[in-house]
């Protein structure tokens, strides 16, 4: 049961989406992914419901994290959304 | 910034799989001393497993499944419920996954077998769905971790039908690490936190349990690159003596995670001490339903105690399973005696060998650790 796999909304009627999840279409709810979703968005799905909308510019920011990992010369670098020092707030998304 | 999204969003870069794989020696070598990471998630086994990655780990390092398949920890007195108010004539709705389960004297495709009215739905919507189009009760096994709790909630808080019963086994991750990192055989140095339960939860829950236990966690993802990278995360610190959070899967993961989602699971349900089975009964590891929701509540409705169904003496090879020892991460599937003899997806014994998320099953089926 606990499989999230991430699909494209294709459209979109008040609280049900219809995803792509590459091939294949299903409703999904949307009462609980935090932020407004349109067609054209990528979004996590777990059991039927969306969970988080998957910015495009996350997706590009992953890929440029994989690229750090994989480079040779790694000292001193860190992940995007490495944790905090205690006592600041977390960075705004870009 | 400029580089085009990958199709399906499958992060698979071979080249880039083998220098992160090269950067991982690099740091187990530095270590000096063979590392033992735990990961909690069945997801994770299936992506290391269907990926080949347990082939490439570097021979010092041990990534060990935990209590990360929500169908294995639940325990069989919660199967045993289920199949109670099946035996009362209740039509059972259950994800898929939970059918093959043994509880104590059976599992609910017997009790089916038997003529009990048990269905398989996707999803808490689809149980809903069953419910409204029926004026009998319908009684919904609510199973899973936090993940799918967030489902079962959403449900409740959305105008649910009077004839909805849930009989709630949810359970809560979070606290299983606490019983794991406390465990005095446990040689894990480090956690690979499962990315689509932090999506809900944020990565800020595991600040407490770093700085308690003293281990690292990474969050990561499912892709071959997302779990590479986080393991790279964990040796590294590890390597260094270091301990803190890092979040490896932000294109899904905040600090706060769903404030929406969490919102909704806090509104319906409260922690509540449970067995997980085969591990340990795990203060706050459980999900109950609040009393107001009590309507709903098949324990409340139907007096469902989990004592009710009849102690029946267990199968004797049952003995032998190694289930809860491999959850702890103490044991692998293949130092189970029973591993891929008497017991076969074809003929589970254990519920790691039932589920498609359960370790032993994974393993089984890409012939990991057969001899």
């Amino acid at each position: 049961m606990c499989l999230g796999v991430p699909g494209k909304i294709v459209s979109i009627d008040d609280m049900v989406g219809v995803v792509d999840f590459w091939g294949v279409k299903r409703d999904v709810a949307m009462h609980i992914v935090d932020e407004p979703v349109a067609v054209g968005d990528y979004v996590l799905v777990h059991v039927g419901f969306a969970i988080r909308r998957i910015p495009e510019e996350e997706i590009a920011e992953t890929l440029s994290f994989f690229e750090q990992m994989a480079a040779e010369d790694l000292e001193g670098l860190s992940p995007p959304g490495a944790p905090p020092k205690p006592g600041t707030e977390p960075e705004a998304l870009p | 910034m400029t580089q085009a999204t990958p199709r399906r969003l499958e992060f698979r870069d071979v080249a880039q799989g083998k220098a992160m794989r090269a950067r991982l020696s690099h740091a187990v070598a530095q270590a000096g001393r063979p590392v033992t990471l735990m990961h909690v998630c069945g997801s994770h086994e299936q992506a290391m497993a269907r990926y080949g990655l347990r082939a490439s780990f570097p021979k010092d390092l041990h990534v060990q499944m935990g209590p990360g398949c929500p169908v294995c920890v639940t325990d069989a007195p919660e199967i045993d419920a289920c199949i109670a108010l099946a035996a009362r004539g209740l039509r059972v709705l259950t994800y898929g996954d939970m059918l093959r389960v043994p509880g104590r004297a059976m599992s609910l495709e017997d009790a089916r077998a038997g003529g009990a009215r048990v269905e398989v739905v996707y999803g808490a919507t689809q149980a809903a769905q069953i419910a409204r189009a029926s004026s009998d009760p319908v009684v919904f096994f609510a199973t899973g971790f936090e993940t799918t709790a967030v489902a079962t909630a959403a449900l409740l808080l959305d105008d649910p039908p009077d004839n909805l019963v849930i009989l709630s086994a949810h359970k809560w991750v979070p606290a299983a690490m606490e019983i794991v990192a406390q465990t005095p055989e446990s040689k894990i140095e480090g956690f690979l936190a499962a990315g689509h339960a932090a999506t809900i939860t944020g990565y800020g829950i595991f600040e407490r349990f770093v700085e308690r236990y003293r281990v690292p966690v990474v969050v990561g993802g499912f892709e071959p690159l997302d779990i590479l990278s986080a393991l790279v995360l964990l040796v590294e610190q590890v390597s260094a003596g270091k301990a803190e959070v890092v979040n490896a899967f932000p294109r899904c993961v905040s600090r706060e995670g769903n404030k929406k989602a969490l919102s909704a699971l806090w509104r319906v349900f409260d922690m509540a001490d449970g067995e997980w089975r085969g591990i340990a009964r795990i203060p706050s590891g459980n999900l109950a339903l609040k009393p107001e929701f009590a309507k709903w509540d098949a324990r409340e409705r139907f007096g469902v105690e989990l004592a009710e169904a009849p102690p029946v003496e267990e199968r004797a090879s049952a003995a032998e399973c190694l289930c809860g020892k491999i959850m702890s991460g103490i044991a692998e599937p293949n130092d189970c005696p029973l591993f891929g003899k008497a017991c076969r997806p074809d003929a589970p014994i254990g519920a790691c060998m039932v589920s498609s998320e359960g370790a032993c099953r994974i393993w089984h089926e890409h012939g990991l650790g057969l001899r």
